[in-house]
């Protein structure tokens, strides 16, 4: 299982990957491993805004399914479409495959994500 | 005790307690406290054999009436059906299996859930179909819970010629949920597209009518489709799918969601159930459809074959983010409906069609010929009609049951400013000569 | 016929038929002149033109793929497998031509059955009134909690929006919570899956309206502190929902009235013997308590002045659940089931239900993971093989189960058993059948110590093979193509 230098990470096994104020948000090996088979991606709607927390959209694979949840405040300015035909693309790389990118509206929410190195103690220690 | 359907005898039980090293059955429920054990006998009858038991069943079928000529609808209908189809659901490895969860042994289940899904999509033109719902109600209440998840709007627009039942029982699960109910008026029996226009605002999540509607009537929805949709709201059609042989289809319409009562499909009246819901919905809301569905794959072997899919959206994965708590189909009625497609086929079902709307006019136009009877709603209608009476309708419910024939519905039960109007159905079931009966009851009541 | 892969579609011949109806003998008029063009079908439909013979020979060939409890051994935990007595069926048939809008004189029969089948089911749980409306389970789940919320809101008491669920419940109780309009506070069991006292003592609050639980649970053990738990939830002004899942185990020994619930569900399908039918139809009927009687869903069956009625005048009900009466045909069944057992047979169907999962759960108990080494009720949930090594999983066990003629037993469930396989084997399997079972189940166990791939790529003889369930929901393939035959 591979965790990524350099990202950010939520506790719900999400990456984040900051770009001139763009958050590029997907999940790790971690969580699709856990998922399985993923067999669809209910992806978040372009231009509507969301604050921490909060539900974006929905991960299934065929025996389980899993809420994507936003760890940082913002706009959703671009998803990845590739993954509607393709959602297995996040079973074979899940970190080359971003979900959303969100113009983030606080960038000191991300302080609060784990770096790399806490994330893999987090991982281990659950 | 020694019962034909449990095969202890009892050496069999002595055996296998002395290998669970347990003295008596009474043991193996000793953790029940004694304040809750029974600790005396059901008040129930004793056992009965078998002669018994059907000699217990025939006082009660005495007391019923089943030798009666149905001229009533509402809901419930008296169709043709077919003899092989009580043959084939009659077969005990498709009515004593289980839902269809080991894929492997269950194809035959799954299989014709998979041509009963063709087939309704078939019969209203449109993209999916679930596997079936409980019945004609609740698959429309459930339709519109799947509006609103889908729109995220809360208020739900429902034409008054849907079956009053139906409208309870969708008032029943919206109470609950908390959705706002507007009932839509009717003019001339159809759905106002004024007080549509009306009512339809940036807050509604569906319009709810039915097909026929109520009253028999055939709705034109391809009028107001559009507003519906331009307004960003969903159109839900509820329908008899076998009308729809004939009848302009959901598909054709435009409608968004397809909901229905498919006992029309070869399933008998049976006191009012078991029948069978079901929904119809796009591509586009396909993930948002409740129920079981059923999807074609492959084995490992590179075999065809079936299998339940888009399980994530069901209870049992999403718990309490399911889109329905529906964990069942109504299967077997579904096996009935999927061979009563199969064996009237393409062209049987036009033609049933076509006798229902050539029998139903004809009872039509000879009863409102009568004095006593006159015409209400001046509309198109399938084979279902609305007629009102001169007479008090206990009188004619009674002069009928004395000739061995079920009067139409009173509409006056539902709708008081409907008293003495009857609903009457006349099926292809009925012969010239049961309606040339009824129509001379009718005409001789003072 | 070997090999039999058809769909019904691929028959269709033009012009073939498979019906016949008398010719019309009413004068007709064109069809357009009765209904406008526009409101017409237009495309045709592509439903199958076959024969009779082909719609006999297709649909037997396809069952022939089916495992029915008519083929064989179905230890499905939860699901209550028992063998579907035949009368049954031929006693709901003597109803099929009733219809549901019949003058109430002309149906006295209909209605005196469910009138008296309500009592018997009452009698049967100690609850005080019955509604047969409920067409499944989880439509009696979603009715009770409805009643819940009535009796609540009844009172002024709009502060109670949650229902307590164990994290052992099947998922349709939380489902049937959310669909009731209640938000759901889980909790967690104790090991054997029994209510963990302290934490339901946390979770009771003013805002609580209820809790479902099953008992015995999910692990078939009873809940002994079952009176303890009624009066916490009681006193904290809760109500106590009763998932009827398990009945099977408990006729005549005790009742959930008199442990203090307030609502039940039964399946009548599990229960009371009616078929399953491939997943339905079922029925399932809700009982409740005295006071909460007058919540129960429309109509009700009454009897008064010597006749049966059909009451619909009933100011404090949740309302109609369904057009008619709910699924008289199973009611009918279900009536004759309890006819033929009697008082006698139901406490013993229940009391050998309870010996063979015990006698079961002991045969299995070396070979397989017993989690909770207890006496059990009507079922028992092992935690796959004893030997951990082999990589073997519940799946695996599952399918090999298959190739030897037997159903599999639930799998994956309950959540809080990793590895479950849940057995409920039912009172109608004997002693020689149960042998024959372990006598596998044990094999299976030895092959996965020597030749653990060979169960990994099981099932082998049935009519189909492992399936591919990813490309089935990536791309789903939902209806056949009719035109690209």
């Amino acid at each position: 299982m591979r965790v990524i230098e350099g990202l950010y990470y939520s506790k719900e096994h999400e990456w984040i990957k900051v770009e001139a104020g763009k958050a590029y948000l997907g999940i790790t090996d971690y969580a699709a491993d856990a998922l399985g088979d993923i067999v669809f991606i209910e992806l978040p709607e372009v231009d509507s805004e969301y604050e921490k927390d909060e539900v974006i959209g929905v991960v299934e694979s065929v025996k389980a399914a899993s809420d994507l949840f936003t760890p940082v405040s913002g706009t959703v300015i671009e998803v990845n479409e590739d993954l509607e035909d393709e959602p297995q693309l996040l079973n074979t790389d899940a970190f080359g495959n971003y979900i959303a990118i969100i113009q983030l509206k606080d960038e000191s929410e991300l302080e609060e994500l784990m770096d790399s190195e806490s994330y893999k103690s987090f991982c281990e220690n659950n | 005790m020694n019962h034909k359907y449990i095969p202890h005898t009892e050496s069999d039980i002595n055996e296998m307690l002395e290998k669970i090293k347990v003295s008596s059955i009474k043991e193996l429920f000793k953790e029940i406290p004694e304040k809750v054990k029974l600790n005396r006998d059901y008040d129930l009858p004793s056992s009965l054999s078998e002669i018994e038991v059907e000699a217990k069943i025939a006082e009660l079928t005495n007391m019923d009436q089943t030798d009666l000529t149905c001229f009533v609808g509402a809901g419930s209908y008296d169709h043709y059906i077919p003899s092989i189809i009580k043959h084939l659901t009659s077969r005990s490895e498709f009515y004593t299996a289980y839902t269809p969860y080991q894929p492997e042994v269950a194809q035959g289940t799954l299989q014709y859930i998979f041509e009963f899904q063709t087939m309704m999509t078939e019969l209203t033109n449109m993209d999916v179909c679930n596997a079936s719902m409980y019945d004609g109600a609740t698959s429309c209440a459930e339709s519109i819970v799947m509006a609103v998840n889908q729109t995220r709007r809360n208020k739900v627009l429902i034409s008054s010629a849907l079956n009053p039942y139906t409208i309870e029982t969708i008032k029943t699960y919206a109470h609950f949920r908390g959705y706002e109910i507007i009932m839509l008026a009717n003019d001339s029996g159809l759905l106002s597209t004024n007080d549509l226009a009306s009512k339809l605002d940036k807050d509604v999540a569906c319009v709810v009518l039915s097909n026929p509607n109520f009253y028999g009537l055939i709705e034109n929805p391809s009028e107001y489709v559009e507003k519906i949709h331009e307004n960003k709201s969903l159109l839900i059609m509820m329908v008899n799918p076998l009308s729809m042989a004939l009848l302009k289809t959901p598909g054709e319409i435009g409608a968004d969601i397809v909901c229905g009562e498919a006992q029309t499909l070869g399933i008998p009246l049976s006191f009012g159930g078991p029948y069978l819901g079901f929904i119809c919905t796009t591509k586009k809301y396909m993930r948002k459809m409740p129920g079981r569905i059923c999807g074609q794959t492959t084995d490992v072997d590179g075999k065809r074959a079936f299998v339940l899919t888009l399980q994530a959206r069901e209870q049992h994965i999403r718990r309490d983010k399911a889109n329905s708590n529906i964990c069942s189909n109504q299967s077997l009625n579904a096996l009935a409906a999927t061979i009563y497609l199969a064996t009237m086929g393409k062209q049987g079902v036009v033609e049933v069609c076509e006798q229902n709307l050539q029998k139903a006019h004809y009872a039509y136009e000879n009863i409102i010929s009568l004095p006593q009877f006159e015409t209400v709603f001046e509309q198109p209608f399938f084979n279902e009609f609305v007629v009102k009476s001169t007479i008090d309708y206990q009188v004619i419910k009674e002069a009928l049951l004395k000739e061995k024939m079920i009067s139409g519905l009173h509409l006056g039960e539902f709708d008081e400013s409907l008293k003495n109007h009857l609903l009457f159905c006349v099926t292809e079931k009925r012969t010239k000569a049961e309606i040339d009966k009824l129509v001379q009851v009718l005409g001789g009541l003072k | 016929m070997r090999n039999y892969d058809k769909l019904i579609f691929e028959l269709s011949k033009t012009n073939r038929k498979g019906y016949s109806l008398p010719k019309l003998d009413v004068e007709t008029k064109a069809i357009k002149t009765l209904i406008p063009d526009d409101l017409l079908r237009k495309n045709e439909n592509q439903l199958p033109e076959v024969s009779e013979n082909d719609v006999m020979r297709h649909y037997v060939n396809i069952s022939n793929k089916n495992y029915g409890v008519d083929t064989g051994f179905y230890p499905l935990g939860s699901c209550t497998m028992k063998y579907n007595p035949k009368i049954n069926e031929d006693m709901a048939a003597k109803f099929n031509l009733l219809h549901p809008f019949q003058d109430e004189e002309t149906v006295q029969g209909a209605l005196k059955l469910m009138y008296e089948l309500g009592k018997y089911l009452a009698e049967i749980t100690g609850m005080g009134k019955f509604s047969l409306s409920p067409f499944a389970g989880a439509h009696g789940e979603l009715t009770g909690l409805m009643i819940m919320k009535a009796y609540h809101e009844k009172n002024q008491d709009f502060k109670r929006t949650k229902i307590i669920v164990p994290d052992s419940a099947h998922g349709t109780n939380p489902a049937s919570a959310v669909v009731a309009g209640f938000d759901v506070v889980e909790i967690k069991s104790n090991e054997d899956g029994t209510v963990n006292i302290e934490s339901l003592k946390e979770a009771l609050s003013d805002e609580i309206a209820g809790i479902m639980l099953t008992n015995p649970n999910t692990l078939g053990i009873f809940e002994k502190d079952i009176v303890e738990i009624t009066e916490l939830v009681h006193d904290s002004g809760g109500l106590l929902y009763y998932d009827g899942a398990n009945l099977n185990a408990i006729m005549g020994e005790a009742r959930p009235g008199d442990m203090g619930f307030d609502i039940i569900h039964l399946n009548l399908h599990k229960t009371f013997s009616t078929p399953h039918g491939g997943g339905g139809p079922g029925s399932g009927p809700v009982g409740v308590c005295e006071k909460l009687a007058k919540f129960l869903p429309k109509p009700e069956i009454k009897f008064a002045d010597n006749k049966y009625s059909v009451n619909y005048d009933l100011p404090d009900s949740i309302g109609k659940i369904g057009n008619f009466y709910g699924n008289f045909g199973i009611m009918v069944r279900a009536y004759t089931y309890i006819l033929s057992m009697g008082k006698e047979g139901l406490r013993h169907a229940s009391q050998i239900a309870v010996l063979n999962a015990n006698y079961l759960q002991n045969m299995l108990k070396d070979d397989y993971l017993l989690p909770i080494d207890n006496i059990c009720k009507h079922e028992f949930v092992l935690s796959g093989l004893k030997d951990k090594t082999t990589g073997v999983t519940a799946l695996d066990i599952a399918k090999a189960l298959l190739d030897y003629g037997f159903h599999a037993p639930t799998i994956y469930f309950p959540l809080i058993v990793d590895q479950a396989l849940m057995i409920e084997p039912t009172e109608t399997e004997s002693i020689e059948m149960l042998n024959e079972f372990v006598y596998y189940m044990k094999e299976i166990a030895r092959i996965a110590k020597e030749d653990p791939e060979y169960l990994k790529n099981a099932p082998y003889n049935t009519p189909v093979r492992r399936l591919d369930e990813a490309t089935a929901a990536r791309n789903p393939i939902l209806r056949y193509q009719v035109d690209n035959a």
